[in-house]
């Protein structure tokens, strides 16, 4: 009974209209303050990186305003981008991550299509055995990793470790697992009636792969493709560990070891030679943001 | 073209046996359709005459060749699904060349052929536009022309107006009935609607539990129901079923209903019912149109009685009224100027040239 009276009590309060979008503006408020908040805590490093680039090393270390530019000069940039050991170390990465975006995608797809569409024996417990692997961290990986290429260097006489093709091998421990992930659940969110009306069509099962699912899930695969390609040229550890060679070594580690003698730091090279390695996936991120964006989303809704 | 057959066809899914054992013949040119509750089986059996789903037990036939063991590409079937199933990538000319262009047909024979149909179906200006740039009709359109163009043996119809409104789906159905009539393929269609299955089919295969109840026209199913399910299921409103007994009143037969309420049978019927004269459980079944208004001269075998309405509806060309019978509720069509109203007694009458009696127990119509 008291509910009841609750219940008549309640339209006397007066009805604001407009209130909804009252809520609106204080929630869009809030958001802009925190968006601007994240956008200065996450874009201060790279501006930093930026005007200390833009210094001399005199500069560098001189006590003067470290957010200002006092004598503005390229030297950096000239010094690195005329450097042999830099463009090679540039060089190496992108051939690196060429190859390990072109192998993971080769392998993901279409275990990612066959995990997904193709049921067989066992297919649930392996899609998930796939993402396992994936909450695997590399530094617990590559120790034993080590251990095994060296054997496979005893055993084959096949000298893998420190030559940069060996992080081809490496590389995809870590992508394969995310992109096929990835594209599973884009590939399941894909309606069954989709294949089925392909095969009575008379597609093959590749057919229907390329034919039919690649076309569709293509933002998925493109975001896909960006992780492999970010994971890949942005990767430090297993490169440190695996190449030790200066003409073997990609960029993050290349940058650290060569550019940081003793307790020397030079840090006006460093800090350019990071910009221009950011510089790819920049690039890359700014052409494909929008599948890049409409295929995590669907991720998102769909497993 | 060709006819399709089914021989004790069955599908099991682990426990459950969702197909137990279909006999089915289906004539070349044919139009037949599956009809039945959702989990029936009739969207299961479609799918195994697709190849879609593997057959438990059993032989499926097309063009008289066994095709258990071959894979949908090669049966030369085309499916029409319930979603449409357009690739969202492709044209619509596109995805009706698909099947075609898999098969490497030359060029020109696939534009005669996709401009073909595309003229059939009216939908030749919408040939360049993507999927998504089309309403329902128009998908559903795109979807059936996808079929023709392969030109194959056998149609295959899953639910495929399930998706449309009500409007649509009237409009769709006369247009799947006239594609039928200049392409005479043969056709297995699978809805659980039995409206459309009356309207599109040559046969109906009045499907519940896995098994196959009745197979005939439309006008037998309707007229000559087999079983309770049948008679229950086909038509809207649905029949009525009464309890009852047969009587022997001065040798002459007499259907009871209460204890107040008792007709003569026909002396056709009557012939018929003989055997069954002393059984407890028997229930009649009568469909709503053979209960209508007294009027004053009652032709043979029409029965007057009087009744107290509960709720009339009236629909403009009838009106239809409710009425209790020992607790069972009845429902009749009258003439909209009957005079029928909520609460009010009416005078009806029951036409006994046009009833049914079955067995309650076994819901065998005798």
């Amino acid at each position: 009974m008291s509910a009841i009276t609750i219940d008549k009590a309640g339209p006397t309060r007066k009805v604001k209209y407009g209130s909804m979008s009252r809520d609106r503006a204080w929630a869009l408020r809030w958001s802009y303050f925190f968006l601007v908040l994240f956008a200065i805590f996450s874009l201060t490093p790279p501006l930093y990186m930026l005007i200390t680039s833009l210094k001399s090393s005199a500069e560098i270390s001189a006590a003067t305003n470290p957010w200002w530019v006092y004598h503005p000069t390229l030297e950096n940039y000239i010094g690195l981008l005329t450097s042999n050991q830099f463009l090679r170390f540039f060089w190496n990465s992108a051939w690196v991550s060429i190859f390990v975006v072109t192998i993971t995608m080769l392998i993901s797809v279409p275990a990612a299509f066959a995990l997904a569409r193709m049921k067989f024996w066992g297919s649930a417990t392996l899609a998930t055995g796939v993402f396992l692997t994936y909450l695997i961290p590399d530094t617990l990986l590559f120790i034993p990793l080590f251990k095994m290429f060296a054997l496979v260097g005893d055993w084959t006489g096949i000298q893998l470790i420190n030559r940069w093709y060996v992080l081809l091998f490496i590389y995809p421990t870590l992508t394969v697992p995310f992109c096929t992930w990835i594209m599973i659940g884009y590939f399941a969110s894909i309606p069954k009636e989709l294949d089925e009306a392909a095969i009575i069509d008379g597609a093959s099962w590749f057919q229907t792969l390329t034919r039919i699912f690649i076309p569709v899930a293509l933002p998925g695969l493109i975001a896909a493709t960006i992780f492999a390609f970010t994971v890949s040229w942005a990767q430090f550890l297993y490169p440190l560990v695996f190449t030790t060679s200066t003409d073997q070594l990609v960029l993050p580690v290349g940058i650290i070891t060569t550019l940081i003698k003793g307790d020397v730091f030079n840090w006006g090279q460093i800090m350019t030679g990071a910009l221009l390695g950011a510089a790819p996936p920049l690039i890359i991120y700014a052409f494909l943001m929008d599948y890049y964006i409409a295929g995590l989303t669907a991720g998102a809704t769909k497993g | 073209m060709a006819e399709v057959s089914l021989r004790k066809v069955v599908k099991r899914y682990d426990e459950v046996e969702a197909v137990r054992g279909i006999d089915l013949d289906i004539a070349d040119h044919e139009f037949v359709v599956l009809v039945g509750p959702s989990g029936c089986g009739k969207s299961t059996t479609l799918r195994m005459i697709a190849g879609l789903e593997d057959i438990s037990d059993g032989d499926i036939m097309i063009g008289g060749d066994v095709v258990n063991d071959v894979p949908p590409k090669d049966r030369d079937i085309a499916m029409v699904f319930q979603n449409y199933a357009l690739y969202p990538h492709m044209t619509v000319a596109e995805n009706m060349s698909f099947g075609l262009r898999l098969k490497h047909y030359p060029k020109a024979e696939i534009k005669t052929r996709v401009a073909e149909a595309a003229r059939m179906l009216d939908i030749t200006d919408l040939i360049d536009r993507k999927p998504k740039q089309l309403s329902g009709g128009q998908r559903q359109r795109v979807a059936m022309g996808r079929a023709i163009v392969r030109n194959p043996k056998v149609f295959l119809f899953d639910e495929p107006l399930s998706n449309l409104d009500a409007k649509l789906r009237v409009q769709m159905r006369i247009e799947i009935k006239k594609v039928h009539q200049k392409v005479r393929t043969t056709t297995v269609y699978v809805t659980h609607d039995q409206v459309e299955a009356m309207t599109l089919a040559d046969r109906v295969v009045v499907m519940n539990h896995g098994r196959i109840e009745q197979i005939g026209t439309p006008n037998e199913l309707y007229h000559k129901p087999a079983t309770r399910f049948v008679a229950s299921f086909i038509g809207s409103p649905a029949m009525n079923f009464v309890p009852c007994r047969l009587e022997d009143v001065g040798g002459r037969m007499h259907i009871r209903l209460t204890d107040r309420l008792a007709f003569p049978v026909p002396p056709a019927r009557a012939a018929r019912y003989q055997a069954v004269l002393r059984t407890d459980k028997l229930l009649l079944g009568i469909r709503p149109e053979h209960i209508t208004e007294a009027r004053q001269h009652l032709e043979p075998g029409v029965e007057p009685f009087d009744a107290v309405l509960d709720v009339t509806e009236p629909m403009g060309m009838e009106t239809l009224v409710y009425f209790t019978l020992d607790g069972t509720q009845i429902c009749g069509r009258v003439n909209p100027n009957a005079g029928a109203q909520d609460g009010a007694p009416l005078r009806l009458a029951v036409d006994l040239n046009n009833i049914h009696l079955l067995n309650e127990v076994t819901g065998v119509v005798l």
